[in-house]
């Protein structure tokens, strides 16, 4: 009979205090929701209506029907753009989540030095990104850069001038400045893994490698698809940094397709393709992180049965 | 801690940005509106560029005026370069741009008047042809659009000079180029020295392009442009354009710019470090380029360490030497908006202030030409005196003074010229693709 009893109440009580309780949620996300719609939804909507308009920005605005998107879907410059885009997001994926994951399993345990560490590799999240990409852009310069001035001919590269050695850069940037956050993420994550686990494993004579590959990164699983879509995610608007550090050179290897759109709108004028754009760069961010919600599995699972 | 009080700043700025955007929004909802600005009792309003050498030499010519019309005062705001674009084309696009709209002329110009933001001045300029006879001929053409004059050139001339570095020349024991030819001979010398020929700011792009504009001019003359900024289709594939575009990467294949060149950029004036430092024997650059080697170069300039020619001739080139590209004046434009009243103001302000005999003094303290005839008779006293003389004579005795291309095209063509001279000087496209790109935005 107890047995019976929780499920029972458990079913009844939100219909009882339901209305009350209920009511007071919803009434809660009201702010949230009014903020997401004002800044949100109605600018996305205006980008929308813009991208079937014809406008420079100085004139009045003319309807123009596919002309924007025709005149888009069929330059060379956006497939160009979009390649840039997924190159510096595939490229900084696979060097910032290995390293992250490294780092926050070190990090996680609890040693004074390794505390220390800890702050000091979190320093580079604490700069703005305009600031890190001009002192980058000071250091590299071909003439008056570390290269000259430490003398070392190795430094001395053209590493902002040439095309392969630009987006380098772009990603070494990137990952310097993000690594510290998804360090901390998977440090995070990494500490509410229940002890039991790895000293069941200690028992059936697991090492430390062992333990790492059975059971750290599986317990992880879930962090790396959030850290992997705010990476992804925050690749695909990254702007800032390229804009000022190479302005989406040399030529247009750095381009991305946050950059593109801003030069089409903002230097040639063209606001109805630049708003056909963005409304692209919604939709490629949207199915990616979709995308990756998915490989992460459904969410609904336990991952510590039984721990 | 840095972070927050970083970002709390930044918020505070957008917080003052958007007082300051609804605060304009509330007052301009009728068109331009002289309540705006500092000056309360002001009739009309300005906006332009600020920092030296120009916002002391705007703000000079405001108070004269101010001063001289105390009922009917003008009010300021001097905006950086980037935001003042920004914000005087999303103005323009609301309505609330200020009654004197400020610019380069050209293109941009051009986009006002076909959306009907500016007035047509040529009447007034008839009827006050003393004002017209006063400002340098050449001024005129990026005032003009479809043959009617929609601005007031005003302001300072800047040419496009050759600039050299005498102590790097005397220790190669070579001369300054008298020729094209010359040009491609020095490269080699100053390679062996571990010199680069040319110091070049290429990230800019408009640095790269007057490359282009000085070497077509000089190999076909000033027709070729004409005919792309009348909107003549396939201008560009005038044989002159391929020989020009050829030439520029013979000289990139030869090493003739400066090593990673299209990593620099002009504003950082690291290009202009490379000539005053040695590490480059030359450069082309705008006028202003002298002031910033004299403030910045230390003894450089002091000690006559700097030489200036205008850019020589091509071989066999039909181009006449004496013709300059640059920037022939700046422009002060009526809003069709504004209040006649309001009208009035601006053209009194066209018709005394910006003629006036201060008017040039303001501008050579600062190191620049004004666009007033006669004003060579007041650059004796000043140190720069011969420099300015320099570029009065070049500005007044070329046969065509053309408009800089990135300012003289629309915006749209504008930004799609810069992009293929990035892309060609990076050689990711040749001179072929370079000419059909651009074809293919004439008239645009």
């Amino acid at each position: 009979m107890t047995t019976l009893a929780p499920p029972a109440v458990r079913v009844s009580e939100p219909t009882v205090t339901g209305g009350g309780r209920g009511g007071g949620l919803i009434w809660m996300t009201v702010p949230a929701l009014l903020i997401f719609t004002a800044f949100g939804v109605v600018p996305l909507l205006g980008v929308l209506a813009l991208s079937f308009t014809t406008w420079n920005n100085v004139g009045p605005i003319q309807p123009s029907g596919l002309d924007s998107w025709t005149t888009v879907l069929t330059d060379p410059d956006l497939p160009h753009a979009l390649w840039v885009t997924f190159l510096i997001m595939g490229l900084s994926w696979l060097v910032q989540t290995p390293i992250s994951v490294l780092l926050g399993v070190f990090l996680a345990a609890h040693k004074r030095y390794r505390g220390f560490l800890a702050v000091l590799y979190f320093i580079p999240l604490l700069l703005s990104s305009a600031a890190i990409a001009i002192t980058y852009k000071a250091l590299l310069d071909p003439n008056f850069g570390i290269g000259n001035g430490l003398g070392i001919p190795l430094l001395n590269q053209d590493w902002l001038g040439d095309s392969t050695l630009a987006v380098g850069v772009v990603v070494f940037i990137v990952s310097w400045q993000y690594i510290p956050f998804h360090t901390l993420i998977y440090q995070g994550a990494v500490r509410s893994i229940p002890h039991s686990m790895y000293e069941a494993s200690l028992i059936d004579g697991a090492g430390r490698i062992r333990q790492f590959f059975s059971i750290t990164l599986p317990q992880l699983r879930y962090t790396i698809v959030t850290s992997s879509t705010l990476m992804v995610v925050g690749s695909l608007t990254l702007f800032d940094l390229i804009y000022v550090l190479t302005a989406g050179g040399p030529g247009d290897a750095t381009r991305a397709l946050a950059l593109e759109m801003y030069r089409t709108g903002f230097q040639a004028n063209l606001m109805g393709p630049a708003s056909a754009i963005a409304v692209i760069l919604v939709l490629v961010g949207l199915g990616l992180s979709q995308l990756l919600r998915r490989l992460g599995g459904r969410g609904d699972e336990s991952q510590q049965e039984g721990a | 801690m840095i972070s927050r009080a970083m970002s709390r700043r930044h918020l505070l700025g957008l917080g003052v940005g958007a007082g300051a955007a609804a605060a304009l929004a509330a007052c301009g909802s009728s068109g331009p509106s002289g309540q705006s600005g500092a000056g309360g009792d002001a009739v009309a309003d300005y906006w332009s560029l600020s920092g030296p050498p120009g916002e002391p030499a705007r703000r000079a010519a405001l108070d004269r005026f101010n001063a001289a019309n105390p009922d009917t005062k003008i009010s300021s705001i001097f905006l950086k370069n980037d935001a003042f674009k920004q914000k005087i084309k999303t103005s323009i696009g609301a309505g609330e741009a200020p009654v004197l709209i400020w610019g380069w002329g050209g293109g941009t110009l051009k986009s006002y008047v076909e959306a009907g933001q500016v007035d047509d001045l040529t009447d007034w300029f008839n009827q006050n042809a003393a004002v017209k006879d006063k400002l340098f001929p050449t001024s005129f053409g990026a005032a003009t659009v479809n043959g009617k004059i929609y601005a007031m050139p005003h302001e300072t001339v800047q040419p496009i000079l050759l600039y050299w570095n005498k102590k790097v020349f005397d220790d190669v024991g070579v001369q300054p180029p008298q020729s094209w030819g010359d040009i491609l001979d020095l490269v080699p010398k100053f390679n062996a020295k571990n010199i680069a020929p040319f110091a070049l700011g290429g990230q800019s792009r408009w640095t790269n392009m007057m490359w282009l504009e000085l070497l077509l001019d000089r190999t076909a003359g000033s027709e070729v442009f004409d005919r792309v900024f009348a909107g003549e289709a396939n201008a560009w594939s005038d044989p002159a354009v391929l020989d020009m575009l050829t030439k520029v990467q013979q000289l990139i294949d030869a090493n003739g710019f400066v090593n990673g060149f299209s990593s620099i950029t002009a504003d950082s004036n690291a290009d202009q470090a490379l000539l005053y430092t040695g590490k480059a024997a030359m450069m082309v650059h705008g006028s202003w380029s002298y002031g910033i080697q004299e403030e910045q170069g230390g003894d450089f300039v002091k000690n006559d360490g700097l030489g200036y020619m205008n850019f020589p001739p091509v071989d066999g080139g039909k181009g006449d030497p004496s013709n300059q590209v640059g920037n022939p004046g700046h422009y002060l434009s009526i809003n069709a908006k504004a209040t006649p009243e309001q009208k009035e103001v601006a053209k009194k302000f066209f018709s005394t202030t910006l003629i006036d005999a201060e008017e040039p003094k303001a501008w050579i303290q600062s190191g620049n030409v004004p666009i007033i005839k006669g004003s060579d008779s007041m650059y004796e006293a000043n140190p720069k005196g011969e420099f300015l003389k320099f570029v009065y004579d070049t500005s007044v005795n070329a046969k065509v003074f053309a408009q800089s291309w990135d300012q003289a095209l629309s915006p749209t063509a504008a930004e799609t010229l810069l992009d293929n001279i990035a892309k060609l000087f990076q050689k990711q496209i040749s001179p072929q693709q370079w000419i059909d790109n651009m074809n293919a935005v004439i008239g645009k």
